[in-house]
């Protein structure tokens, strides 16, 4: 078999096994920069056996009971041997090496475990985010660098730094249960959530949307929602993301322009991913209890996904639901897109008082979608100098270049507008 | 990117003979473990061709034609769509799946990438399929 074909075939069983595989080595290990070391040598491994012996038929298997072996054998070489680790060697020895006959609670067990020590609260943010992508993800530190538009070694330093910091904290290689899990899961959640905003609006650069991190962040939604199927907030992030995602096509212009929300032409919304979405939110309605942060936004996106024009919106229901989350989760931010949701349901007129109210808050003051949304508010109600001020305001704020270009072009529109309408005043 | 894999019909799932026990257990086990992955995003079977029908294009004759069908080997018994980031990892996805007429059967299991709108050149075509779903959707 050729070297390319083997190459390919291993790096999407990567893809596809590398997380199951590196959450199974660090039950054995404890210690996930370890378990990861021990199974990319597996892979090295394959790599160098299965041109001439060929692909075996369950690739997985036989890469975990190649870094099984290596695992029991480092562990030996450490001399940290004792009677259980002895037991587990025997289990594969016995043939207990084979992945899919290991029960899947254990399974399920490993992949939680490694969903949290991933996002232990020990590391920074970003490298939480690089680690889950490279552990849970089963991304390459290229993948990771291209999404992010850093250099390679910058990834690589950083999930290295990462798995040094979990070690020398002794960061156990254990999933919180109860109460600690359900304090901890909004971690988890958040790093998911930044991944997929990461993909969805990208900060900088000239990409609206870079669909594959999205995809990515969906994923990894996916999996944690079945891991703690009994969280609410779990099903509510997905049910956001697979509404949010079912826009994609929608979200950008033939020439690459943003399109936004209202614009948008509906019957490009991705129908299968709608009805994910409204799936999960409908999962997460069922388990109870009051909707959290992710559930709520779910269910304001769910609003807009379920009206088949932009006229059939339920402005007032979209109201009402801002009303709680900003109760639950009060921001700045989110009293903006109450301001925008006040604004539909009640005229720019009621929008543009919030908006106002927030112009003091210090987080937004260098943010470019207040002065944005009070551009709107002021030329919905024929005030246009003040709009163009605002259009102004907001394309010098944003980093990106194609919104930029789109804020630009209101802002004229309005000057436009404006001198229109001054010898009309004057006259 | 998407993936179908696509089930291929045999002489039982013809006759609308409900797969073994152990064969639908393992094919549970095979969705779950999809699911788990993150990956799965619809998966459908499909009655026999006996409850189908084929209409026949020849020039402007349409002609209808009632199922079963022959040649069942070709015909579609089911399948999946997955999301995948490449065609080789949607082959691996694809080699796990138990064997869906049984260990001891011969079939095949054929994966195609589905079409993405950007996979089309901008034409007046696709203006105008994009055109006729804006009706449809307000005609919902």
């Amino acid at each position: 078999m050729a070297d390319a074909d083997v190459r390919r075939t291993i790096d999407a069983v990567w893809g596809i096994e590398s997380a199951r595989l590196i959450a199974g080595i660090a039950r054995i290990v404890r210690d996930v920069g370890v378990a990861e070391e021990l199974v990319n040598d597996a892979f090295v491994a394959a790599l160098e056996q299965w041109p001439s012996t060929g692909i075996p038929d369950r690739p997985a298997a036989w890469l975990m009971a190649t870094a099984k072996h290596r695992a029991i054998d480092r562990l030996r070489r450490s001399q940290r041997i004792d009677e259980k680790r002895i037991s587990l060697k025997d289990d594969v020895e016995a043939g207990a090496g084979e992945v899919d006959a290991s029960l899947d609670q254990d399974i399920r067990d490993d992949m939680l475990r490694l969903v949290f020590v991933a996002c232990h609260p020990v590391l920074s943010l970003d490298s939480r985010v690089a680690l889950t992508l490279r552990l849970v993800g089963g991304l390459t530190t290229e993948e990771i660098a291209g999404a992010f538009l850093v250099p390679e070694t910058t990834i690589a330093q950083r999930i290295v730094r990462a798995k040094r910091t979990l070690s020398e904290a002794r960061v156990p290689f254990e999933a919180p249960r109860g109460a600690e899990l359900e304090a901890r899961l909004p971690a988890v959640l958040e790093v998911i959530y930044l991944i997929f905003n990461e993909g969805y609006s990208a900060t900088a650069g000239d990409d609206w949307v870079r669909p594959e991190l999205c995809n990515d962040a969906l994923r990894l939604g996916r999996i944690v929602a079945e891991l703690v199927p009994q969280e609410s907030e779990a099903h509510g992030l997905v049910a956001l993301m697979e509404i949010q995602a079912s826009r994609f096509k929608a979200r950008v212009g033939s020439s690459g322009e943003p399109v936004l929300l209202l614009d948008q032409d509906r019957s490009r919304w991705d129908r299968l991913l709608v009805r994910r979405g409204l799936a999960a939110l409908d999962r997460a309605e069922r388990l109870g209890g009051a909707l959290g942060p992710y559930a709520l936004q779910a269910a304001i996106a769910a609003c807009h996904a379920r009206a088949l024009t932009g006229a059939d919106t339920d402005w007032r229901r979209i109201v009402a639901l801002y009303d709680a989350l900003a109760q639950l989760a009060p921001s700045p931010i989110v009293d903006l897109n109450r301001a925008v949701a006040v604004g539909m349901a009640f005229g720019p007129q009621a929008g543009l008082a919030i908006a106002d109210s927030l112009t003091g808050e210090r987080t937004l003051s260098t943010y470019y979608l207040l002065p944005s949304v009070r551009g709107h508010f002021f030329s919905e109600l024929g005030r246009f100098s003040e709009a163009r001020t605002e259009y102004a305001r907001a394309a010098s704020l944003t980093k990106n270049v194609r919104e930029r270009e789109l804020l630009l072009k209101r802002a004229a529109e309005c000057g436009r507008d404006a001198e229109a309408e001054t010898p009309r005043s004057t006259a | 990117m998407r993936f179908m894999m696509i089930v291929k019909a045999s002489e039982d799932s013809e006759k609308g003979v409900m797969p073994p026990e152990q064969m639908l257990s393992d094919m549970n086990k095979y969705n779950e473990e999809l699911v788990k992955a993150g990956v799965l995003l619809e998966a459908d079977g499909l009655t026999p061709t006996k409850e189908g029908a084929r209409v026949q294009f020849s020039g402007s004759k349409r002609t209808v034609i009632d199922g079963p069908f022959a040649e069942s080997k070709e015909l579609i018994a089911g399948y999946w769509i997955i999301q995948a980031k490449s065609l080789d990892e949607a082959v691996e996805w694809a080699k796990k799946a138990p064997n869906p007429h049984g260990d001891g059967a011969t079939t095949n299991i054929e994966i195609r990438r589905i079409f993405e709108l950007e996979d089309f050149a901008p034409s007046k075509a696709i203006d105008q399929a994009r055109e006729l779903g804006r009706e449809l959707t307000k005609k919902k």
